[in-house]
């Protein structure tokens, strides 16, 4: 079952002068279209400017389209009195952790977003508690947001997206703002509320490593996708990658430059493991003592 | 320096004052400014003094956090102090040029003092043991009926409650900018106060434009949670009053006639 279905999307920024005269036109989307299953999860890749963020923004409704139809769980995000049902459905983390928190107390911030939407008082304690454990944040939940760490902050920003109880989070950019291990709590709170809860994601980033772990790759260039696959097949593609200024996760890259230089091996390597099983019987073959490096590794 | 602002900044503990209806922290506070305005005799000022250092007491944030906000205000304390101790006219005590100290300017210069600062200890208790966002629903539902004269009583309590919010981090922003303009050889700590307020001119600019990208990001991560104003909202915290909200109300009006009473007195 699709969540998502955009179909012909255009997108313009315009930017006007005083007198409301039309300065500049630029098409950040142009004929877009793309689905996304239920209960996946997909990376959006591209360099600066190549309109991920702005697709990000079209499937909650911020972004109407120009031209062409984005369908969000069957509603058309032009329909003004589907709005708040369709920002229900998607919600959306935003790359800034300060910028996207209203209240002063954490618990407070993830009542926000249900109060909106008209939640009773006790199914707003119930989804605040519940959300605040899903992200693992329960223990904060009178904590100051101006007393956690960027990672932290971040999660409970997950989390107040969670206790509208959405079907698809659409993360642009999370983790640009943070550091490592802010990066790795995030992203595996994320992980987790697609496997445990089924939410679909979409999640936009820059971070080759992160997007390994996806089902699903799609990478934008010039306001449309221009590559669509899983990891594996994305990956694969490095000298095109490379020709749209993306890098590829380092093992990759090794493996590809091994296979460049005449070493047998397969491509699209993208974890150290893969690697590993790869390189130790060509290095067993050419005579060398390859086991220690494998036994050492696993 | 910057940090020593401290409205908005909750002290979560968990106290009596903490649990108050906000409401009925508003009106304390209220209460308690107008009575430093109402009277001028000592008792009444022993009183206020006793009430306002037993409230701090039982709202178990410590003193140095609510003595923090004074910081700010010390230079207008300072002036209004001085304006009092020097221009009063009455008896004068003795003169430095065409300036004199009298017993009345002695006075009046204690009195506004004492008055400026239990203002502000008064307004930092409310707003470190009130979250924000209490704060704003304790106005919105407390003024509430001035929505019938058309007053956008939720629009507003919203602003304050994300102005409170951002304080802080406006803060350790002007500190950033503030470093890394330093790092680049201006200086802001030398010259006189004409000069350092010059210095601070080009901090402007570049608060002033991350502020308002902040703005339209906030604008856009609350749209984005569904926020569309007042209507069919409903509330995380409701507001209902316990009977220790009427007890503190009750007391808050002993305390007022206490205060109003004491014009009466002979000396």
């Amino acid at each position: 079952m699709k969540i998502i279905d955009a179909a012909h999307v255009f997108f313009d920024y315009v930017r006007r002068d005083e007198n409301d005269n039309i300065e500049e036109v630029s098409h950040a989307l142009s004929d877009l279209s793309l689905s996304i299953e239920k209960g996946s999860f997909v990376c959006v890749l591209g360099h600066n400017g190549s309109g991920k963020s702005t697709f990000a923004k079209l499937l909650n409704g911020l972004n109407i389209p120009r031209e062409g139809t984005v369908l969000v769980a069957g509603m058309d995000t032009r329909q003004e009195d589907k709005l708040l049902q369709i920002r229900e459905t998607a919600g959306m983390v935003f790359q800034n952790p300060d910028n996207q928190i209203i209240a002063n107390v954490v618990e407070e911030d993830v009542g926000f977003g249900p109060e909106n939407i008209g939640v009773p008082t006790e199914e707003i304690w119930r989804r605040v508690e519940a959300s605040l454990s899903a992200v693992g944040m329960l223990a904060y939940r009178l904590k100051s947001p101006n007393r956690l760490s960027g990672g932290q902050k971040q999660r409970v920003a997950i989390a107040g997206v969670m206790a509208m109880k959405p079907a698809c989070i659409v993360l642009d950019e999370p983790t640009a703002m943070l550091d490592p291990n802010g990066r790795k709590d995030v992203m595996r709170t994320v992980h987790e509320l697609n496997r445990r809860e089924g939410i679909t994601i979409v999640h936009i980033t820059h971070y080759m490593e992160e997007a390994v772990e996806a089902d699903r790759i799609i990478v934008m260039d010039q306001g449309r996708p221009v590559m669509d696959g899983t990891p594996r097949e994305i990956f694969s593609r490095v000298e095109e990658l490379k020709a749209l200024s993306l890098c590829v996760p380092q093992v990759t890259e090794l493996a590809y430059e091994l296979r460049k230089a005449g070493m047998p091996i397969s491509q699209g390597i993208l974890t150290r493991e893969e690697l590993v099983k790869e390189l130790c019987p060509l290095l067993r073959a050419s005579g060398h003592e390859g086991n220690t490096y494998a036994k050492r590794t696993r | 320096m910057l940090r020593d602002i401290t409205i908005g900044q909750y002290y979560p503990v968990d106290s009596v004052i903490h649990r108050l209806d906000p409401r009925v922290k508003l009106a304390g506070t209220m209460v308690f400014l107008i009575s430093l305005f109402v009277t001028s005799k000592l008792p009444a000022y022993l009183l206020a003094t006793g009430v306002l250092f037993g409230l701090i007491r039982l709202s178990r944030v410590p003193f140095r956090f609510i003595t923090k906000g004074l910081k700010a205000i010390m230079i207008l304390l300072v002036i209004s102090v001085s304006f009092n101790l020097f221009l009063t006219t009455g008896t004068p005590i003795f003169r430095i040029g065409f300036l004199q100290i009298t017993w009345e300017g002695i006075s009046l210069a204690v009195f506004m003092g004492v008055r400026l600062i239990y203002l502000v200890l008064a307004s930092s208790l409310m707003t470190l043991t009130t979250t924000p966002n209490q704060l704003t629903d304790g106005l919105e539902k407390g003024l509430g009926f001035l929505n019938r004269f058309s007053v956008p009583v939720h629009e507003i309590a919203m602003m304050m409650s994300i102005a409170l919010r951002f304080i802080p981090i406006l803060i350790e922003e002007t500190d950033k900018i503030m470093k890394a303009q330093t790092a680049r050889g201006a200086d802001f700590e030398s010259g006189n106060l004409i000069q350092k307020a010059k210095a601070m001119v080009p901090l402007l600019v570049p608060l002033f434009l991350s502020a308002f990208r902040r703005a339209a990001d906030l604008a856009m991560a609350m749209e984005a949670r569904c926020y569309h104003g007042g209507a069919g909202r409903t509330k995380m915290k409701p507001l209902h009053y316990e009977k220790r909200d009427k007890n503190a109300y009750l007391l808050m009006a002993v305390y007022f006639a206490l205060m109003a009473a004491s014009r009466f007195l002979p000396f």
